[in-house]
């Protein structure tokens, strides 16, 4: 499916852009990291180590300083000042080819858009540099411990002193928050306020700061990468406010907006090293049952059939969504849903990949004979990240039953 | 292995004017009260509107310019078939249609020049392909002999749609070992040939007809029959897949009335997770089958259709079809004692969703079919 999908491109791209997606290509052929030599992160959730970090860091910036990201920012922080074009082709290149992800994700993706979109000069001054050249790693403080999906109920608390705020309270699931040097922090400034909603506030919060401190989690894979953060009378600048106070919600739910995808304006960059189903027809392939490939039985081929079936519905959809006459009846269900389709999708496959490896799929990471190193076992447990961050498959179904079908609230 | 390569969807402004169009003049037509009315008539059809559908041009639109049609391609009929489905409009446009394509693919001028003028104003026509319940037999034991310079016809087809009101049949056949499609008109028909046969699917008609002792001349074989056979069962299952998909946004469409209006134990019901969850499973396969029918609807030419366009029909018949069945079947569920009931709309659904899955290839034989493409 990928490697076909150039070719639909190219067909249809002028002159200019077909040379720009050459040049990609063949940058990416001469500038590929070669292998480490320890297992580098499939997502951006997942920078478990210094040693990972390091070379991410590392890798980003050459994508930066060559020209390949953040080709759509503007020139003046950064950014290459060119049409959103050029980067989608830089990053389905890259995708393609399975380079090492650009780790500053919660920068990259959505609090600089964020910023470029909403915020000051100041702002952009600050910041924006610093997100693309991966020299500032950004964290996301949305989620709190017993709240996940609930961001209405946040209970940090942000009280105004003087030409500070002091900050109490603790976030969950902080990707990279033992590393970050700035948060995007949702806090409530106000507890009297009549919807609860109103009462939060927007911070660009430094990291670095007295009574900020993280404790790494570690993930059902065995791997680190999220952390949790407490806040204990921590003091940071009053102008990290974004906006005015309990203007938060709003704020978050822009940026929830960037995440599903559903706004333009990331600086690109791969942040998710994807797997596709000729991954796992390449597995059926490889293995046997009773003396003959896994491909030749029937039940496998029907089963595999279907992910495909399913698989290219993912892809079509994209590109149906673009015609809005075939949406007429319930206009936003495609892009409400992409989250929940993709990512149980995805979970599924994965799932079905460890039963295509038969006794092998009980070893894991580590393991020499482990299949492909053991990527699918840890590739499926991953996927939960997916299907629980950013509002669960759960949350999700709700939200397309209430605002795409107009189903009543709980 | 090979993997489809083509992802195109594409809606032009003039088939988006023609699926407003349609849709509107389905719901005025067939709303379902009118369709209820229709269950248990003759035809299973009214023909003011079968008139109307021919005065607005909708028999033409795939027949070639020289033939009295518009020549926009099979394609453009999908918005058609999937309006008729979301309206359970049903009329023997889907047959003729097929039939159509089979003499536009499978004829040579002659025969096109024969039939296709009088099926651009309205005369019907109809595929008779199965000798028993398998849609997936590639052959028939229905015969053709030689008797001097005509043809005589053996055998008995099973299931022929709109049999009753067809002026016209194609019938699959075999002559000195090879598949033929053979032209027969009604008239030539003993009158006791046709035996109608008792749907679950009650907006539908379909028949047994005995072809046997029907004679038949030369002319009346289609030149390129066998070979355009394969290609014709594909677009049947592409408008069969465009109508179940419309039912299946019908279905839907009810569900979601009944669950923003039905009250229990105080809340409206769609406001529990346990309903308002799998309701959104319909939407999402629903939606996946619209997409699968204009992709397919993008990729179908006047020529001979590519892998990726069998790969599009296929998948397009399989989403639906199951897509339909899991409507019908929730929307019965979902209507609690009202669903059990005739009553209920959702009694409309589910039986459309028999009639769909096995016509034109249930969706394992269509998986089947697609492991070789995909996989091999």
């Amino acid at each position: 499916m990928v490697n076909t999908q150039v070719n639909q491109h190219t067909a249809s791209e002028s002159a200019e852009l077909a040379d720009f997606r050459k040049g990609v290509i063949d940058w990416i052929k001469h500038n590929t990291p070669a292998d480490p030599g320890f297992l580098l992160p499939q997502t951006f959730m997942e920078v478990g180590s210094e040693q990972a970090l390091e070379f991410l860091r590392e890798w980003q910036h050459k994508v930066w300083s060559s020209g390949y990201l953040g080709m759509a920012w503007p020139k003046q922080y950064g950014g290459g000042g060119m049409p959103r074009i050029y980067q989608q082709i830089a990053d389905e290149e890259m995708k393609r080819a399975r380079v090492p992800i650009c780790f500053n994700m919660i920068g990259l993706g959505w609090a600089g858009p964020l910023i470029i979109d909403t915020g000051t000069d100041f702002e952009k001054e600050t910041y924006l540099k610093g997100i693309l050249t991966g020299e500032d790693i950004w964290c996301q403080g949305f989620s709190e411990p017993n709240h996940g999906s609930d961001l209405g109920s946040i209970q940090t608390r942000a009280e105004r002193d003087g030409d500070e705020y002091i900050i109490n309270g603790s976030k969950i699931w902080t990707t990279m928050g033992n590393y970050a040097k700035y948060m995007i922090l949702l806090a409530r400034t106000d507890s009297q306020a009549e919807r609860r909603y109103n009462g939060l506030s927007f911070f660009l919060s430094p990291m670095h700061a007295a009574g900020i401190t993280t404790s790494p989690i570690q993930k059902l894979t065995g791997d680190y990468g999220f952390t949790e953060t407490f806040f204990t009378d921590a003091r940071i600048p009053a102008r990290c406010l974004m906006g005015e106070e309990g203007h938060g919600w709003r704020i978050a739910m822009q940026t929830l907006q960037y995440e599903r995808g559903a706004e333009a304006g990331a600086a690109g960059g791969v942040s998710i090293l994807s797997t596709v189903m000729n991954d796992l027809l390449r597995i059926a392939k490889d293995v046997e049952r009773d003396g003959k490939p896994l491909m030749e039985d029937p039940v496998t081929r029907d089963n595999l059939v279907k992910f495909l079936i399913e698989e290219q519905a993912l892809y079509l959809a994209e590109n149906r969504v673009k015609i809005p006459a075939l949406c007429a009846d319930y206009p936003n269900s495609l892009a409400l849903s992409t989250k929940l389709r993709g990512t149980e999708f995805f979970r599924r496959m994965r799932q079905y990949s460890l039963t295509l490896q038969g006794a092998s799929s009980a070893l894991y990471v580590g393991d020499e004979d482990a299949i492909e190193g053991g990527f699918w076992q840890r590739a499926y447990m991953n996927n939960f990240s997916t299907t629980i961050g950013g509002g669960t498959s759960q949350i999700q179904a709700n939200i397309v039953g209430e605002h795409v079908l107009g189903l009543p609230k709980d | 292995m090979t993997r489809t390569a083509n992802l195109s969807i594409e809606f032009s402004e003039e088939q988006a004017m023609i699926l407003d169009s349609a849709n509107a003049f389905c719901r005025d037509n067939s709303d379902n009260s009118a369709v209820r009315a229709l269950l248990k008539s003759d035809t299973g059809f009214n023909p003011e509107v079968w008139s109307q559908m021919v005065a607005l041009g909708w028999t033409g639109l795939a027949l070639p310019e020289e033939h009295g049609g518009s020549e926009m391609g099979i394609g453009a009929t999908i918005p058609l078939v999937e309006s008729m489905g979301r309206h359970i409009l049903s009329t023997p446009f889907i047959s003729s249609t097929i039939t159509a394509q089979a003499i536009i693919r499978g004829g040579n001028a002659i025969q096109q020049a024969k039939w296709l003028p009088g099926m651009a104003e309205g005369s019907i026509g109809t595929m008779a392909l199965l000798d028993n319940e398998d849609w997936g037999a590639t052959g028939t034991r229905c015969t053709l002999t030689a008797k001097g310079d005509s043809f005589e016809l053996r055998g008995k087809k099973l299931l022929v749609n709109d049999a009753a009101v067809a002026d016209f049949f194609l019938v699959l056949a075999k002559y000195e070992g090879d598949l033929k499609l053979v032209v027969v008109e009604a008239a030539q028909l003993a009158s006791d040939a046709i035996s109608n046969k008792t749907l679950v699917d009650e907006t539908k008609r379909a028949a047994n007809v005995d072809f046997s002792g029907v004679t038949v001349s030369a002319e009346a074989l289609l030149t390129k029959g066998a070979e355009a056979l394969p290609d014709v069962r594909l677009i049947g299952a592409l408008l069969i897949a465009a109508e179940a998909t419309g039912c299946a946004a019908a279905a839907l469409d009810t569900v979601v009335d009944y669950l923003t209006t039905r009250k229990q134990f105080g809340r409206l019901i769609g406001s529990y997770q346990s309903l308002k969850h799998p309701t959104v499973e319909m939407l999402i396969q629903m939606d996946s089958a619209r997409t699968f029918i204009y992709h397919a609807a993008t990729l179908i030419g006047d020529g001979q259709l590519d892998k990726d366009t069998e790969i599009a029909c296929r998948m397009a018949k399989v989403q639906a079809a199951e897509a339909l069945s899991f409507a019908g079947d929730r929307s019965v569920q979902f209507h609690g004692g009202m669903g059990f009931t005739y009553d209920c709309d959702a009694m409309l659904y589910i039986r459309r969703a028999q009639w769909s899955q096995h016509q034109y290839g249930d969706p394992q034989h269509h998986r089947k079919i697609l492991a070789a493409l995909l996989l091999d």
